[in-house]
């Protein structure tokens, strides 16, 4: 007793990363009150993530955009079973360690968020909550993974319900893991040069031919198809944010991307899961946006 | 190896060093397929409803009090067990042990650990990961402990079902799948 008592350890990161291997396969939906977190449960989701308006209202009202108040996410944990994530801005520690602090599962450093730092992104190692972080490219991936983060997502373009830039970025990131399996030792120090990353992550990469945490996608998801497209592409869960609930029927919307997700590979199941849905989020063109978010985080 | 959703790809890179073909169960079809299955860990909520809209939860069902060979971890024991507590209503489970499990017995994320443990049929200890693990509350008479900490069960055997409140697929250690698979399985 006394033996396991001294080699019991939390915060690991064999058990951060452990809780987001749980996740695979399944959507983690954006809720902005207990009662969506409540449809998100009762449609499948394996977690949600609590923010005060999804990101295309953030889009849509401008201003700096925080941490949500505790009292909403502790509404939520009080709400649903399944894992509660959170979002702190990029870079904003104390925002984390409140987050923490309220016991959330997960704390998502989210450029959806407005960053309160504009070099340093947060030192992950310092919590016992793991963190998911938002990468356009490898590089960027892997820098966040050296700072601690314990899931990467890739960030696509939150809040336009339009898919071609989770599309690039998961692309981005699969490719180049593809092309660092082919290439010799030697070409992996220009690789970690390239990539301004560890060599020894890149190295990793090498060997194994996969990121050494779950990659999920996350950013412009507004329909099953979306979904069952990210998977196809290589990613390995799905979030899902504005595309839930700016549908018009957002219990079904969330059931049938849960279905998507689980039976990605089946045409037919999709065309069912895709069946009268009512009308998806408006989308928005990536010309016409005024603010990328995927480009905040460095 | 059900394949709903969760960590089954660990498993079956655990079932592949052992030298076991794994196929992945998302439909009755492929059940009828396998000789003994794992139910992995995961999200023990969102398991049961896509069992039910898989149209899997009834031929399982069979299959378990059929003697089919199970083990589950973490949602797998959820899953396999015979009452939840802190679950949701509508969430079902198999009956396979007569145990009560609690949801999330151990707290949030922020609790989650891992530790050595002793495994009876183990030489040296298991080094086990918890997260957010299910706590057993109840046993019933016919359930055997393979395993506690500190005085509660996590890993339980009756019959042909082998059930853990850890994680074995996230280390690199095979011995309680080579456990499974030599005496309960019979493979």
């Amino acid at each position: 007793m006394s033996e396991q008592e001294t080699n019991r350890e939390t915060g690991s990161p064999l058990v951060k990363r452990g809780l987001a291997e749980m996740l695979k396969g399944g959507v983690i939906m954006d809720v902005v009150n207990p009662e969506q977190a409540k449809i998100a449960e009762d449609a499948g989701a394996v977690a949600v993530m609590a923010l005060e308006r999804v990101p295309s209202d953030i889009r849509r009202d401008g201003g700096v955009s925080r941490m949500s108040d505790p009292e909403m996410i502790q509404g939520i944990q009080e709400t649903v079973t399944i894992p509660v994530m959170a979002k702190a801005r990029i870079g904003h520690f104390v925002e984390a360690q409140i987050l923490q602090s309220l016991g959330v599962d997960y704390i998502d450093e989210s450029e959806v968020l407005t960053p309160a730092d504009e070099t340093h992104h947060i030192d992950k190692w310092a919590f016992t909550v793991p963190f998911v972080c938002g990468a356009t490219n490898l590089g960027e991936a892997l820098r966040r993974i050296s700072e601690g983060a314990c899931m990467i997502r890739s960030k696509g373009e939150a809040g336009t319900g339009n898919i071609v830039e989770a599309t690039r970025h998961l692309r981005s990131i699969l490719g180049d893991i593809g092309k660092i399996t082919k290439a010799d030792n030697a070409e992996l120090f220009e690789w970690a040069k390239q990539l301004q990353a560890p060599l020894p992550l890149v190295q990793e990469i090498a060997e194994t031919g996969e990121l050494p945490v779950p990659m999920f996608c996350a950013g412009g998801i507004a329909t099953p198809a979306d979904a069952a497209m990210t998977m196809q592409l290589g990613a390995q869960s799905v979030f899902v944010g504005s595309g839930i609930f700016k549908s018009s029927d957002p219990s079904r919307m969330a059931e049938a991307v849960v279905q998507a997700t689980l039976n990605y590979q089946d045409a037919d199941i999709l065309a069912k899961v895709s069946t009268g849905l009512g009308e998806a989020m408006k989308g928005l063109e990536m010309a016409t946006l005024e603010t990328k978010m995927a480009e905040r985080g460095w | 190896m059900l394949a709903l959703q969760g960590a089954f790809a660990l498993h079956l890179d655990a079932l592949g060093r052992l030298g076991v073909e794994g196929l992945e169960v998302r439909t009755a079809t492929d059940l009828a397929q396998v000789d003994a299955l794992i139910m992995p860990g995961g999200e023990s909520t969102t398991m049961s409803m896509l069992l039910e809209s898989q149209q899997l939860f009834a031929p399982l069902n069979t299959a378990i009090q059929g003697g089919l060979p199970v083990f589950g971890t973490c949602a797998g024991m959820i899953l396999l067990s015979a009452e939840i507590l802190d679950g949701r209503s509508d969430q079902r489970c198999f009956g396979a042990l007569d145990m009560k499990v609690r949801r999330n017995a151990y707290g949030t994320q922020i609790e989650s650990f891992e530790t050595d443990l002793d495994v009876a049929g183990l030489d040296e200890p298991f080094h086990a990961v918890f997260i957010r693990a299910p706590g057993v509350e109840a046993l019933g008479p016919g359930v055997e402990v393979v395993s506690s900490h500190q005085g509660e069960p996590v890993l339980c055997r009756s019959g042909a079902v082998l059930a853990s409140s850890f994680h074995p697929e996230v280390t690199n250690d095979d011995r309680l799948h080579r456990l499974f698979l030599e005496t309960i399985a019979g493979a």
